[in-house]
């Protein structure tokens, strides 16, 4: 149990998938500007990254290992995940409305979302099992979720404060997150 | 002349990733030395280029409706072909890049040009523009590469510039400092183009 906890914490603190591993940038930096926003996106990323890392986690170890297919791996990936952000989409508009309603616009953005691809990877090049891939991915997207809402906090207040003419927007927004990743530096040592 | 036009635009006018704010994760993630902006940028201009040229011979064939997994299933091909020469002929690179190379398949840049540019344009204009912003994003990497290296390690290239009691300020090579170089390039960028509205 504790290894799984520690899983935990290394994956969604210690290497956050954001502002230490550098994955998800694009929405990091594009629908931080609104909180709801920004919680809807979390939602939608823990909910896909979660599901698109068993289903992959399966297609390596019962198709493309038995078969040798190894080398087919990034088209493999991308195409189920796209296909399951559609599938979802569908699944959700058909028998959960509320759900879709607050997730449906964020939905075809995931499929170009880095993070996702990139943890789906990440299980199958640390040759995680089963259980390990699911921790790590939920995890993985939590700790996603922790940074984009602090990340929208901090800069619905910078809108209201005066900032160099040429700074602001996109500029002020990643030395925002150079400040928040500075932070979550101080987490690295507390696992190995 | 209009062939001309693509090429330079992607070169100061809508040079990626500074301009068009697209494929931050490897201008990100990568550039801790020049040389590795470097190897990164001229692998997306490959799958860049051959996309573009693939995606524009097939613009008339290709039906609307699926045309964007048709596009991510060209460009997956182009980045396997790039993993596998990459991994045979340039291990150590392979290496140091990693996860980065089949992420190349997620980087809006290439996705973008294919939508936007790509599905629309004869060979010749889609050749042009891919081979502009591929060089575009390689000069791009290379120069944060470059400035990271240097303030971060005192070297350009592997090769020690600075003076020999430089104490090197590694949080540059770690990923607050690329945040934060990349925010005042965009940020002095910004500032050139108020002069040059200014002055014209």
């Amino acid at each position: 149990m504790s290894d799984f906890l520690l899983l935990f914490v290394s994956a969604a603190f210690v290497n956050n998938v954001v502002l230490v591993r550098y994955l998800g940038q694009c929405p990091f930096l594009g629908v931080s500007n609104r909180l709801d926003t920004a919680i809807g996106m979390s939602m939608a990323v823990v909910f896909v990254i979660t599901l698109a890392s068993a289903v992959t986690w399966n297609v390596q170890h019962y198709i493309l290992n038995p078969y040798g297919l190894g080398y087919l791996q990034t088209i493999a990936f991308i195409l189920v995940i796209a296909t399951l952000v559609q599938l979802v989409e569908m699944f959700l508009q058909k028998s959960v409305p509320a759900l879709y309603r607050a997730l449906g616009i964020f939905l075809p953005l995931i499929t170009t979302n880095c993070a996702v691809m990139g943890v789906a990877v990440l299980n199958i090049q640390n040759d995680y099992t089963f259980v390990e891939t699911l921790v790590f991915a939920f995890a993985s997207s939590i700790g996603y979720g922790v940074a984009l809402v602090l990340m929208t906090g901090i800069r619905e207040r910078l809108n209201t404060a005066p900032v160099l003419s040429n700074l602001t927007g996109t500029p002020a927004a990643l030395i925002t997150a150079c400040m928040l990743a500075l932070a979550f530096m101080g987490f690295a040592g507390m696992v190995q | 002349m209009s062939v001309v036009n693509e090429f330079t635009k992607g070169l100061w006018k809508e040079i990626p990733p500074f301009r068009l704010v697209l494929g931050l994760c490897p201008t990100l993630a990568v550039t801790t030395a020049a040389k590795n902006g470097m190897a990164m940028g001229l692998a997306t201009t490959f799958v860049l280029v051959c996309s573009n040229i693939l995606i524009s011979l097939l613009r008339n064939v290709i039906p609307r409706k699926v045309r964007i997994a048709a596009f991510i299933v060209v460009i997956a091909s182009f980045v396997v072909i790039v993993e596998l020469l990459m991994q045979a002929y340039y291990y150590p690179m392979y290496k140091i890049l990693g996860l980065f190379i089949p992420l190349i398949v997620v980087n809006c840049i290439i996705l973008g040009r294919a939508e936007a540019f790509a599905s629309k344009n004869p060979l010749l204009p889609s050749l042009a523009d891919g081979l502009g912003m591929g060089i575009g994003f390689t000069l791009s990497l290379t120069f944060l590469g470059a400035v990271r290296e240097i303030i971060g390690n005192g070297t350009l290239f592997g090769m020690s510039v600075l003076w020999s009691s430089y104490e090197p300020f590694s949080v540059m090579v770690k990923a607050p400092g690329a945040f934060l170089c990349l925010g005042v390039i965009l940020g002095l960028m910004n500032w050139v183009s108020t002069l040059q509205n200014k002055r014209g």
